[in-house]
C-alpha cells in the first residue's frame, strides 16, 4: 500500500448487501430485450424495402415482416414468466404510474403490434385475395377474415394499398425504434446501477437490436432457402450484410465507448465497473462478447467487404457471421442484465448467478420461449407465403 | 346394556328454521367486518393496544397527514451489533429467511486502514464472536444498522409501473402488496438495496418504519427494542423529541449515498467515511 489513497481496499471484503445476493432479473429479462431487438432489426429490413425502396431487399422484405410479427407475438412471454404476480399484468395498462419508464411498455407494445399487424395485412392483401379464391373450408374463412372480405385488386385499390403501406411503415420505424430504445432506457434509467445508468444505453440497445434482427433475417433466409432447395438471392444477401456491417460498427463502437467512458471518467463507482469487467465478467465480456463474437465478425465482415468472393462462399460467410452476431447480441444482453446485477450496491463486492434448468425463468424455459416464435412463424408461413411465386420459381 | 337413543327430530319446520338461521348468521358474519383485515382499520384509534404512547401527540390529536413529519436517526457510535432490532423486525413482519427489511453490518478496520465488512444472516444472530479470517491486527470495529431511507425523491416510487409503491403525505414510502405485480423494478432502483421480492407473496417488500405502529403512537419495532438507543425515531413537529433536537442541533449528520439525489429521511450520526 502506498500513497494516501487506498481505494483498492474497497473490494477487500467482497461484501454483498444481504438483499443483493439474489439476482432478481434473470434470464427472462435477458430474453426480453433480445426478442424485441430481433423484431426491431427485422422490421428495419422491411422498412428499407417498403419505405426507402431498396429494391435488392425484395426477396426478404415480406419474410422479415412475418419474422418480426412472430417474435413480437412472444415479446411479452418472458415478462409474464418473470413477473411475481403475472395475473396482475394488466394493471400496467389499467393503472399505470405515469412516472415509471416501465409503465409505457404495454402501450408501446400494443401500438407496435397494431402497426405491424396492419402492415402485414396490407402487404399481403393481393396474395391473400388470390389465395382465398383457391382455398376452401377453414382456410377460406381465415383468408376472408384477413382480407376483410374485400376482393378489390383494381389498380386504384393497389395504389391506395401502396400508399397505406408507406404510411404504416413510416409510422412503424419510429415505433420500432422507440420500442427498443425504450427497452434500453428501462435499464439506462436505473441510477442505482452504475453500469446501466448511462444515456448511451438506449442507443446501444437500438443498434445492437438492428444487428441481431438483420443477422437473424440473413441466417433464417439462407437456412430456409438452402433446406427447401431454393435459390438464394445474392444481391439481397450483399445488401443485408452491408447494412449489418454498418449497424454492427455503430453498435460495437458505442459498446466500447461506454466502457471507455467509465474507464476515462473514473466517476462514482468506477472501481466496481472495472472490477466487474475484469472479474466476474472477464470471460463473458472480454473473451466472448468482445474478442470472439465481435472481433471475428469484424474480420469476416471486412473480408466480405473488401475481397471479391464467389456468391456461395459469400453466402456461407454471411450465415456464419450472422450466427456469431446473434450470439454476440445475446451475450451483450446477458452481460448488461445479469452482469449489471452482479455488482452489489454495497460497492464492495459481487454476487454470483447460477442459472437453473427447471425454474420458470430457467434454461429450459428460455429454450421453450425461443422456440415458440419459430412455431408461430411456421404457422404464419402456412397462411402468409414467405416468398413470392417468382422467388419460388 | 342397551342405550336408548333419542329419535332424530324429523320435524320439517324445525329443520328449515335451523338451516335458515344458520345461513343468515353465516352471511352476516361474512359481510360484517371483523377487524384486523383492512389496512385502514388497523390505523383506527379503537385498535390501539393497551400500551403507553411512545410518540407523544399522536393519540390525543387529530392526525393531519399533511402536517406530520418524522425522522429516523441511527447513531452508529451506540450500536453494539446485538441484532435485537433485526429479530424484532423479523417477528413483526414474519420476514422470510434470507430476506431483510433491516440489517446490521459489521465494519472492521485494521492498522493499514483496510476495511472489512460483513453481515452474516443480516446480523440477526448478533455479532457474538469476532471475525477469525482477518490476519491483520484489528484497530477498530463498529456496526451500521441499515433500513429503508424513506427518500423524499424515492427512485422506487418513481419506477413502480403500477403505483404499488407510493409516498404518503407524512413522508413514508409504503408498498401496496395487493397492487404489486412483482416486476422487481423497485428492487433494481433502490440504491440502498432495502427491498426484496417476498418468496411467498411474490411481491416486493420493504421496511415501512412500522407505519402501522407510528399511527398508533408507537415506536417502530426496531427502535423500541434497541437496548442502547442507537435507533431513534420521532416527530419533527415535536420540539421536545430527541430526533428534533439532534437534527436541529449542531452535530454532524450524514445520509447514505447523498450523490444519488434521493434525499433520505434516515440520518446517520457518527457514520464514518467507510460507510456506504
Amino acid at each position: 500500500m502506498s500513497g494516501f489513497h487506498e481505494g483498492s481496499a474497497m473490494l477487500l471484503s467482497n461484501f454483498v448487501l444481504p438483499n443483493d445476493l439474489h439476482v432478481h432479473w434473470s434470464m427472462m429479462i435477458v430474453l426480453y430485450p433480445y426478442i424485441t431487438g430481433l423484431v426491431d432489426g427485422a422490421f428495419i429490413i422491411a422498412a428499407l424495402y417498403y419505405l426507402f425502396d431498396v429494391k435488392s431487399l425484395k426477396p426478404v422484405a415480406r419474410f422479415s415482416l412475418l419474422f418480426a410479427l412472430a417474435f413480437l407475438c412472444c415479446a411479452t412471454l418472458p415478462l409474464l414468466l418473470h413477473l411475481g404476480r403475472p395475473e396482475r399484468n394488466l394493471n400496467m395498462l389499467l393503472t399505470p404510474s405515469p412516472s415509471s419508464a416501465m409503465a409505457g411498455f404495454g402501450y408501446i407494445y400494443a401500438v407496435s403490434m397494431g402497426v405491424l399487424g396492419f402492415i402485414v395485412l396490407f402487404v399481403y392483401r393481393a396474395d391473400l385475395v388470390k389465395l382465398k379464391q383457391h382455398s376452401r373450408g377453414i382456410m377460406k374463412l381465415i383468408y376472408r377474415l384477413l382480407t376483410f372480405d374485400c376482393d378489390d385488386l383494381s389498380p386504384r385499390a393497389m395504389a391506395l394499398d401502396d400508399r397505406i403501406i408507406k404510411i404504416l411503415v413510416g409510422l412503424g420505424i419510429p415505433v420500432a425504434a422507440f420500442l427498443h430504445g425504450y427497452v434500453g432506457f428501462i435499464f439506462g434509467g436505473v441510477k442505482a446501477n452504475p453500469t446501466w445508468a448511462t444515456p448511451l444505453m438506449p442507443v446501444i440497445f437500438l443498434f445492437s437490436a438492428c444487428v441481431s434482427g438483420i443477422a437473424a433475417i440473413v441466417l433464417a433466409y439462407i437456412v430456409i432457402r438452402k433446406f427447401t432447395g431454393k435459390f438464394i438471392d445474392g444481391p439481397c444477401i450483399i445488401t443485408c450484410i452491408k447494412t449489418l456491417t454498418g449497424f454492427f460498427i455503430l453498435a460495437f463502437s458505442f459498446e466500447m465507448l461506454e466502457v471507455f467512458s467509465h474507464s476515462y471518467l473514473k466517476s462514482g463507482y468506477h472501481h466496481m465497473v472495472e472490477g466487474l469487467l475484469n472479474g466476474p465478467l472477464a470471460t463473458s465480456f472480454w473473451l466472448w462478447q468482445v474478442k470472439i463474437c465481435s472481433g471475428i465478425p469484424l474480420v469476416l465482415l471486412a473480408i466480405m467487404a473488401f475481397i471479391k468472393l464467389q456468391q456461395p462462399r459469400y453466402n456461407l460467410l454471411a450465415a456464419g457471421v450472422s450466427a456469431i452476431l446473434l450470439l454476440q447480441v445475446f451475450i451483450m444482453r446477458w452481460n448488461v442484465v445479469i452482469g449489471g446485477q452482479l455488482m452489489s450496491k454495497s460497492a464492495r463486492g459481487y454476487t454470483v448467478f447460477h442459472p437453473e434448468w427447471f425454474d420458470k425463468e430457467g434454461i429450459l424455459a428460455v429454450i421453450v420461449v425461443m422456440l415458440i416464435p419459430f412455431v408461430i412463424l411456421f404457422i404464419l408461413g402456412k397462411i402468409f407465403p414467405f416468398w413470392t411465386e417468382e422467388q419460388n420459381g | 346394556m342397551k342405550i336408548e337413543q333419542a329419535p332424530p327430530q324429523l320435524d320439517r319446520r324445525a329443520f328449515i328454521q335451523k338451516v335458515l338461521t344458520g345461513s343468515v348468521t353465516g352471511s352476516l358474519l361474512l359481510i360484517y367486518p371483523m377487524g384486523g383485515g383492512d389496512a385502514l382499520d388497523m390505523l383506527q384509534p379503537s385498535t390501539i393496544p393497551n400500551i403507553p404512547e411512545q410518540i407523544p401527540g399522536i393519540r390525543d390529536e387529530e392526525y393531519d397527514i399533511h402536517e406530520r413529519k418524522f425522522a429516523f436517526i441511527v447513531d452508529i457510535t451506540r450500536c453494539i451489533g446485538c441484532g435485537s432490532c433485526c429479530v424484532a423486525d423479523k417477528r413483526e413482519y414474519n420476514v422470510p429467511d434470507g430476506n431483510y427489511r433491516t440489517w446490521v453490518e459489521r465494519y472492521i478496520k485494521d492498522f493499514d486502514d483496510q476495511v472489512y465488512v460483513d453481515c452474516p444472516n443480516g446480523g440477526l444472530d448478533g455479532y457474538q464472536t469476532p471475525r477469525t479470517d482477518i490476519d491483520a491486527p484489528v484497530r477498530d470495529t463498529f456496526f451500521v444498522p441499515k433500513l429503508c431511507n424513506m427518500c423524499k425523491e424515492a427512485p422506487c416510487v418513481q419506477v413502480c409501473p403500477v403505483g404499488a409503491t407510493f409516498t404518503t403525505p407524512d413522508g413514508f414510502v409504503l408498498m401496496d402488496s395487493d397492487r404489486c405485480v412483482g416486476c422487481g423494478y423497485c428492487i433494481q432502483a433502490c440504491p440502498y438495496s432495502s427491498r426484496f421480492l417476498n418468496p411467498i407473496t411474490h411481491t416486493a417488500e420493504k421496511c415501512t418504519w412500522c407505519y402501522h405502529r407510528v399511527r398508533k403512537g408507537l415506536l417502530p419495532a426496531c427502535v423500541e427494542v434497541c437496548p442502547t438507543g442507537a435507533r431513534k425515531f420521532g416527530s419533527l413537529k415535536d420540539e421536545t423529541s430527541e430526533v428534533y433536537k439532534i437534527l436541529k442541533g449542531p452535530g454532524v449528520l450524514t445520509v447514505l449515498k447523498e450523490s444519488m439525489g434521493t434525499w433520505p429521511a434516515l440520518y446517520y450520526l457518527g457514520a464514518r467515511l467507510e460507510v456506504i
